[in-house]
């Protein structure tokens, strides 16, 4: 059992929790993830490890609430105890010192984006940080963001903060004024990242993406992870998540990550009609 | 009993094992087999004729002493047969359920020269359950602690009973499992109706109640490697029992579509998961209505038949061989056939056919012959220009597993072969790595349950050799 240390609603439905898990505090590298279980009927679901203190044994989840389980984590409170976290999975993040990255993060995409760019800032790069939201309120972690890169451009789709724009308009207009990139890093939905990549493609730009696909195991266990990269099936969890952004198959993975939209929505219904977890309240509200 | 007993040949004909009617139990996730009852085991104990030359224990990888247990059921003593059995088969309630009798102890029986055999795996299962349900009698002396300690890399069969066989010998063991249920493919892949996870618990809590320690959700590889195990943590020494675990897809177009399961993914859904309670649990699965399942192994028949009981109206296997050559155990085939599963023979997938939305709707096949044998002994398979497609929603891709290379990738010096698996000696488990053991599917690839133990018993024994422990 894994203990909630911390919790707070940073945006409308995103939540952030710290949790008391020494092993994978300790473990942990820039760009892995784990995988839980809140309950001895829960699903498992994979999420990044947004930060890590490795002296106080623990890590930082930011999820977003969308369906049963991180619906049910949003009701979860200070002292609540996860029943399995499994973890650090995934290839870490190859860092080095390359230069100039740039990274490129959208809506929830912000969290997973946050160890990566620390990591390339400790490693020394001139780290350029684009987060885009479509609105002001749905920004997240700008200020952690700030602390961590030597730019920082925040852009909203409805101009309500920042540039007024997407961030495949920042990132063009970074590469438009000539500014010497030497990679880039985009981490967010599927449409977001499939934008990138054709701006990076056209300016021959090396693109890191870290790939979403619905896991089960993240052993390589399974194969519900399936991703084609470079015509080539891999597993999202072994074989990455991180993938070379110019070969990703993405619409294959926008269809297979809509394979049990059906179910969810029933099991969605259903959770919100029953009352589950504990009821204290929070910030934010339900 | 009132029936007369003619030493060379027996009257008594092979006593059947109550099952569910298959009407009944394809709809639900319950056992299958019910088991003998006290009446029945003596009757067929009474069959065997305690051999001299007990060709049956040959037939057994880890040679139980079949005449002396069935001998003891014979006088009624069922849990001292229990014991018998547990000396050499420390998880004789899977084992009798699981193992493929037909071709190990059974199939070498002198009563099956002229008629049937003596039905052994479930006179084992009926002694090791009526030993759980009846108190054990006696709980095994723990030595004193040697101060060894060994770490176990994977809680399968393998894992297990390696634990079971150090701790009596008072080394301390550590297991650690990447899964969040211990058990391997006895709790993720072989389904409820097949073998009931509360008897894969029952044994996994035994060995708590000597002393193993049990640590789940822990990817050795990721979050320590097996030289942090040895060097970090001072394992004495380590077994890597991480069985077969990467699934093998035909790579044949569409197998990326929509509905689209690897057999592990479709059964760690069903099982480990427990999908057919969804929505009451939280794991979602495929509740095809017709359903395609590619291979004719004991994996094959369990995908096909929790497809059946997840729903499905129509399960069709697709086997590129004829029903003789299946590799099942004898029984599930059976099992299956009687629950209505369809088999389309002779027939190879070469394409999996999706709609515009990504989704499978069917399977082109080709027709085969069989051809000449090949080194297998099995006749070969050979393709036909015959082709035609069946209609599904949901394919099930059963045709093996293979090593996974995550703790070969992250161990130093640690040999593999050509496909990733482990090397190490069939004898004692040893590998290239100083302090190193490794057993079952990781070295021998994709094998049975009783190999795994036996491998695990045989690496123990090595081990305590090495340790210098009587
Ligand atoms: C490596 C990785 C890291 C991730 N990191 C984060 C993160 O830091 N923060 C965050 O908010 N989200 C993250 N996600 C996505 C997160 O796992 C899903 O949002 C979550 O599983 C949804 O579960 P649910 O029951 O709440 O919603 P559901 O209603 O069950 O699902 C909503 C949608 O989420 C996706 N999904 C469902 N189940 C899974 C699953 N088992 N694995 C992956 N996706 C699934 C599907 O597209 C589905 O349609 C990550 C995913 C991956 C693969
Ligand atoms: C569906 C199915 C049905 C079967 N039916 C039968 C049958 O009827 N009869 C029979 O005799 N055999 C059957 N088999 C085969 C049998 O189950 C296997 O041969 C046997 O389980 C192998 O045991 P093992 O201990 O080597 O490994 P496994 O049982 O595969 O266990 C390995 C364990 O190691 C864990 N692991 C892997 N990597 C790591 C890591 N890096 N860190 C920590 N843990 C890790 C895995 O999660 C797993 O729990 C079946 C197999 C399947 C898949
Ligand atoms: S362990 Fe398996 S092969 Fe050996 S006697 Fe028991 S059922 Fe037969
Ligand atoms: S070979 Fe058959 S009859 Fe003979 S001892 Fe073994 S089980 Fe009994
Ligand atoms: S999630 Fe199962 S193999 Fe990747
Ligand atoms: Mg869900």
């Amino acid at each position: 059992m894994f203990e909630i240390l911390e919790k707070e609603r940073i945006g409308p439905g995103v939540n952030r929790a710290v949790i008391f898990a020494p092993e994978i505090a300790r473990a942990h590298k820039p760009g892995q993830f784990i995988i839980l279980r809140t309950h001895a009927d829960g699903e498992r679901i994979p999420l990044t490890i947004a930060d890590k203190d490795a002296d106080k044994g623990t890590i930082t989840l930011v999820w977003q609430e969308v369906g049963v389980t991180t619906y049910y984590m949003g009701t979860m409170c200070v002292g609540d105890k996860l029943q399995d976290l499994c973890g650090p999975l995934g290839k870490p993040t190859h860092i080095e010192k390359f230069g100039t990255v740039v990274g490129i993060g959208g809506g929830i995409g912000v969290a997973p984006l946050f160890p990566i760019t620390k990591g390339m800032h400790d490693a020394g790069n001139h780290v350029i940080t684009i987060v885009g939201a479509r609105t002001e309120g749905l920004l997240i972690m700008t200020e952690d963001m700030r602390k961590v890169s030597d730019e920082l451009l925040i852009a909203t789709d409805d101009g309500s903060f920042g540039i007024h724009g997407f961030v495949t308009q920042v990132l063009q207009s970074l590469i438009d004024k000539g500014t010497k990139i030497d990679l880039c890093v985009a981490i967010g939905p599927v449409p977001m990242m499939r934008a990138v990549v054709k701006v990076t493609k056209a300016a021959n730009l090396p693109t890191v993406v870290s790939l979403n696909p619905i896991m089960v195991d993240g052993t390589g266990m399974c194969g519900a992870c399936r991703v084609e990269v470079g015509g080539k099936t891999m597993f999202g969890c072994v074989d990455g998540p991180e993938f070379d952004g110019h070969e990703v198959d993405f619409e294959l993975l926008m269809k297979r990550l809509a394979m049990y939209k059906g179910p969810e929505l029933i099991a969605l219904n259903k959770f919100r009609e029953t009352d589950r977890g504990c009821q204290c309240t929070f910030p934010g509200g339900a | 009993m009132s029936e007369q007993q003619k030493p060379k040949k027996p009257k008594i004909p092979r006593q059947k094992m109550p099952e569910q009617n298959p009407i009944e139990r394809a709809h639900n996730f319950y056992e299958v087999a019910l088991g003998y009852d006290n009446d029945l085991a003596l009757l067929e104990a009474s069959r065997c004729l305690h051999c001299k030359k007990p060709y049956c224990m040959a037939g057994c990888p880890v040679e139980v002493d079949i005449p002396d247990f069935v001998e003891m059921v014979k006088k009624g003593d069922f849990i001292g047969a229990a014991w018998k059995v547990k000396e050499k088969n420390s998880l004789p309630r899977i084992a009798g359920r699981v193992c493929p009798q037909e071709s190990q102890c059974e199939s070498k029986c002198v009563l099956g020269k002229k008629g049937e055999p003596c039905a052994i795996g479930r006179l084992e299962r009926f002694v090791a359950d009526y030993a759980a349900v009846h108190g054990e009698g006696k709980t095994p002396e723990l030595p004193k602690p040697t101060g060894l300690r060994v770490g176990v890399v994977g809680s399968g069969p393998a894992g297990l009973t390696l634990a079971g066989a150090l701790i009596k010998k008072g080394v301390a063991v550590t297991v650690f499992e990447a899964l969040h249920e211990l058990g391997g493919v006895l709790v993720y892949g072989i389904p409820e109706f097949r073998l009931p996870k509360a008897i894969v618990k029952s044994e996994v809590d035994e060995l708590r109640k000597l002393g193993v320690e049990f640590k789940t959700n822990w990817v050795v590889g990721r979050i320590e490697t097996v030289d942090d195990l040895l060097e970090k943590a001072k394992f004495d020494g380590v077994f890597i029992g991480t069985g077969a675990g990467a699934p093998l897809f035909l790579k044949i177009p569409g197998e990326n579509l929509n509905g689209v399961y690897s057999a592990n993914e479709f059964l760690t859904r069903a099982n480990l998961m427990k999908a057919y309670l969804f929505p009451q649990s939280d794991t979602p699965t495929a509740k095809g209505r017709r359903v395609v399942v590619f291979g004719g192994g004991n994996v094959a028949m369990d995908s096909a038949r929790s497809a059946l009981r997840l729903g499905a109206e129509e399960v069709t296997i697709v086997y590129r061989r004829t029903m003789e050559e299946l590799p099942a155990r004898a029984e599930e085939v059976h099992h299956a056939v009687e629950e209505g599963i369809k088999f389309q023979l002779l027939t190879a997938p070469t394409e999996i056919i999706g709609n515009e939305t990504g989704w499978a709707v069917g399977v082109h096949c080709q027709k085969m012959v069989l051809g000449e044998p090949d080194n297998s002994g099995r006749r070969r398979p050979m393709p036909t220009d015959e082709f035609f497609d069946i209609e599904c929603d949901t394919v099930i891709v059963s045709i093996g597993n293979g090593a996974n290379p995550l703790v070969p990738s992250t161990t130093k010096n640690l040999e593999t072969n050509k496909w990733g698996n482990i090397v190490a000696d069939l004898e004692t488990g040893k590998t290239s790595k100083d302090r190193v053991w490794a057993g079952g599917d990781i070295v021998t690839g994709a094998a049975t349950v009783i190999l795994a133990m036996g491998a695990g018993r045989k690496a123990a024994l090595s081990m305590l050799d090495t340790f210098g422990i009587k």
